[in-house]
């Protein structure tokens, strides 16, 4: 056993209630299981008797567990590192030097927040599993715990040469915010088909479970005929009825769903700028904060739907270096107007396409090949199922090759790239537009692809080495791809990337 | 590939060795051959045939057109490798974007001489471009003029 550090600490005593309630949770479903395949005989209250001494011992023998836990589970920020001790039985004990910690982000789930208990983050790049983590401390001690790791890693030599033009920034603005009429809008959008497609199946598999049938058409009749007799005169009307009312149910149900999902998600959203960065704070029953340094900051994505395109509405990623709860792309604005974002974008030291820029199509070529491609496969398998298989079946390779046509055409006319002075852009998308903005010196390798096809016909993919995304351009001629990598590589040449990454709290230039 | 001329070739004992890789596989499916040969009956070399072709392709043409296509340059600070029969690839790492290098050796590599350079990026696609097929004292002065250059940046 390792000798304790002297000024250590233990996480916050409440933090044991959650954890012994949390695993109480997990015990109900279990038990309940369990007590229904055995007591399923009838003669529950006898046997009852003898199952709850078992029981009690369960959950006490738990609770022991959890308070163990809660004892031997220290942590320590030293002068270099943060050491977290933890086990009962085998002991573990790791350090992380604050230099290799990436960032500290607070999390709050919902039983823990009503205690006023955070969990606490450290990522440290090493790629999810890895990373430390102290669950619970108090808000207060997370705070903490956060700004000292954060004045650490910044180093004495940063609080000297603090300029007064930093200290300014110290004061918070907040660039971004959501309030509840904002996310509500943005709830309507959310509506997903596939969410009322899943319940529609859902629906149709457990409806035993309904009190009625969903989609018992006559049962409908007679159910709409019940309070009226004037509309079981009316017959086929009724039954037309019928499917209008179950279409309706799924569409209140998807656009329920949709707004119920994004208040969760994105309730009180706020992004501020401070002095370390940006910092993201969102959600209502789990709320997370995040800071995102600005100088980890390595590419922009502006996305945009197929409807909501027409109302204005985008959305700004962040493409980082440290990574998010599921992916490396932090929501910066997860729904707003252009003008609003062109602010925060603005912030993170990246420009907007300037006005002028010189947009380009992928060649021709390429979208020819890969139609006729498409019509090749497509078109034998429309005709087979069509001479060999049922009736309407041959419906889906249509419609596959209708969409894959009619996607070709649209990304023809909306695919755009373009090379500016700092940055690089990709228009793409057909479903769902997005325009990513890469910095070029940010980028860390560049590829030219080519199939056989492509050899044959002169065009080639750019393939771009980018920390925590991906980019890359399909169907440029070339000798364009070779004039793009050679200015590319020049500029990635122009800056190490430990330098990049040194120069902290300034924006990417 | 009209840049193609400032590539450096491949250690030629790279070539030796992708055959010999080639011959192994090819001896295994000889072997299948020779008994789905013997369990069909009819007209000999119904199976021999269509398989001497294929282990001609895979031991003598493959190997020279894979050696062919493969090549690597490193002027200006940056490592280029080539490579790719049917899909071509040409990717380009500058070299102060290189965060480590690897210097691997296999069994067969180790028996002719070999290495495989591996250099590292933060990249997280395409974040890591290897180059097999270096005589291993060139992987190693690779490795140490990458090195040199990365130090000579960070300072």
């Amino acid at each position: 056993m390792t000798a304790r550090e002297p000024d250590y600490r233990r996480t916050d005593p409440k933090g044991f209630i959650v954890r012994a309630a949390m695993m109480l949770a997990q015990l109900v479903i279990p038990l309940g299981v369990a007590a229904v395949t055995i007591f399923d005989d009838g003669d529950f209250g006898g046997k009852i008797v003898w199952a709850a001494p078992f029981i009690a011992a369960i959950i006490l023998f738990n609770l022991v567990v959890a308070y163990l836990q809660w004892t031997k589970l220290t942590y320590t920020a030293g002068a270099t590192d943060i050491r977290v001790e933890s086990g009962v039985l085998s002991r573990a004990a790791r350090s992380v030097p604050y230099e290799r910690i990436q960032d500290v982000s607070l999390e709050q789930k919902l039983l823990p927040r009503l205690f006023g208990l955070v969990e606490v983050k450290f990522e440290t790049g090493a790629g999810g599993k890895d990373d430390l983590s102290l669950t619970y401390l108090s808000e207060g001690e997370g705070e903490r715990l956060r700004e000292l790791i954060r004045n650490r890693r910044e180093g004495a030599e940063d609080e000297a040469s603090e300029s007064d033009t930093e200290r300014a920034t110290k004061q918070v603005d907040t660039i971004f915010a959501m309030g509840p009429k904002r996310v509500f809008t943005f709830g309507l959008f959310e509506f997903s088909l596939a969410v009322v497609a899943v319940i529609g199946g859902l629906a149709q598999q457990f409806d035993f479970l309904l009190p009625f049938d969903l989609w018992d058409l006559d049962e409908w009749e007679q159910r709409l005929a019940g309070p009226g007799q004037w509309l079981a005169g009316l017959g086929p009307l009724a039954q037309v009825a019928g499917i209008v009312i179950a279409v309706a149910m799924l569409v209140v149900l998807g656009v329920a769903t949709g707004l119920v999902r994004t208040a969760l998600r994105e309730w009180d959203f706020r992004l501020e700028r401070t002095s370390k960065g940006l910092r993201r704070r969102r959600g209502l029953l789990t709320r997370t904060d995040l800071v995102m340094p600005l100088h980890r900051v390595q590419a922009l994505r502006l996305n945009t739907g197929f409807v909501r395109r027409l109302f204005g509405w985008h959305s700004l990623k962040i493409i980082s270096l440290a990574s998010d709860s599921g992916g490396a792309n932090h929501d910066a604005v997860p729904f707003g107007q252009m003008e609003e974002i062109q602010p925060v974008v603005g912030v993170t030291g990246f420009d907007l396409p300037p006005g002028d820029t010189t947009w380009q199509r992928a060649m021709p070529e390429y979208r020819i090949d890969k139609t006729v491609l498409a019509v090749i496969v497509l078109l034998p398998v429309t005709a087979v199922v069509a001479a060999v298989g049922s009736p309407w079946f041959w419906l889906a390779p249509a419609a596959g090759l209708l969409f894959t046509l009619a996607e070709q055409w649209w990304r023809w006319r909306h695919d755009y790239r373009a090379l500016g002075e700092r940055q690089i852009y990709s228009k793409h998308g057909w479903f769902s537009p997005s325009l990513a903005i890469g910095s070029r010196v940010k980028l860390q390798s560049v590829d030219i692809r080519q199939g056989p096809l492509a050899r044959l016909r002169g065009y080639a993919s750019l393939h771009f080495g980018l920390a925590g995304g991906r980019l890359r351009i399909h169907g440029m001629p070339l000798a364009e791809a070779r004039r793009w990598r050679e200015e590319i590589s020049r500029s990635i040449s122009s800056a190490d990337f430990s330098e990049l990454l040194e120069t902290k709290g300034a924006p990417a230039s | 590939m009209d840049e193609s001329e400032d590539l450096t070739q491949l250690d030629p004992r790279y070539k030796t060795m992708m055959q010999l890789i080639a011959a192994i596989v090819a001896v295994a499916l000889l072997v299948g051959a020779s008994i789905a040969e013997f369990a069909i009956p009819g007209w000999t070399g119904i199976v021999w045939v269509p398989a001497a072709l294929v282990v001609a392709y895979l031991v003598f043409y493959l190997p020279m057109r894979r050696y062919a296509t493969r090549g690597y340059s490193l002027v200006e600070e940056r490592l280029r490798v080539v490579r790719g029969v049917l899909f071509h690839s040409d990717t380009v790492v500058p070299f102060g974007r290189v965060q480590h290098i690897d210097v691997g050796q296999g069994p067969l590599e180790r028996g002719f001489g070999l290495a495989t350079l591996t250099v590292h990026t933060a990249g997280s696609h395409n974040a890591s471009v290897s180059l097999p097929g270096l005589a291993h004292e060139d992987a190693i002065a690779m490795r140490e003029e990458i090195r040199a250059a990365i130090r000579r940046d960070t300072q």
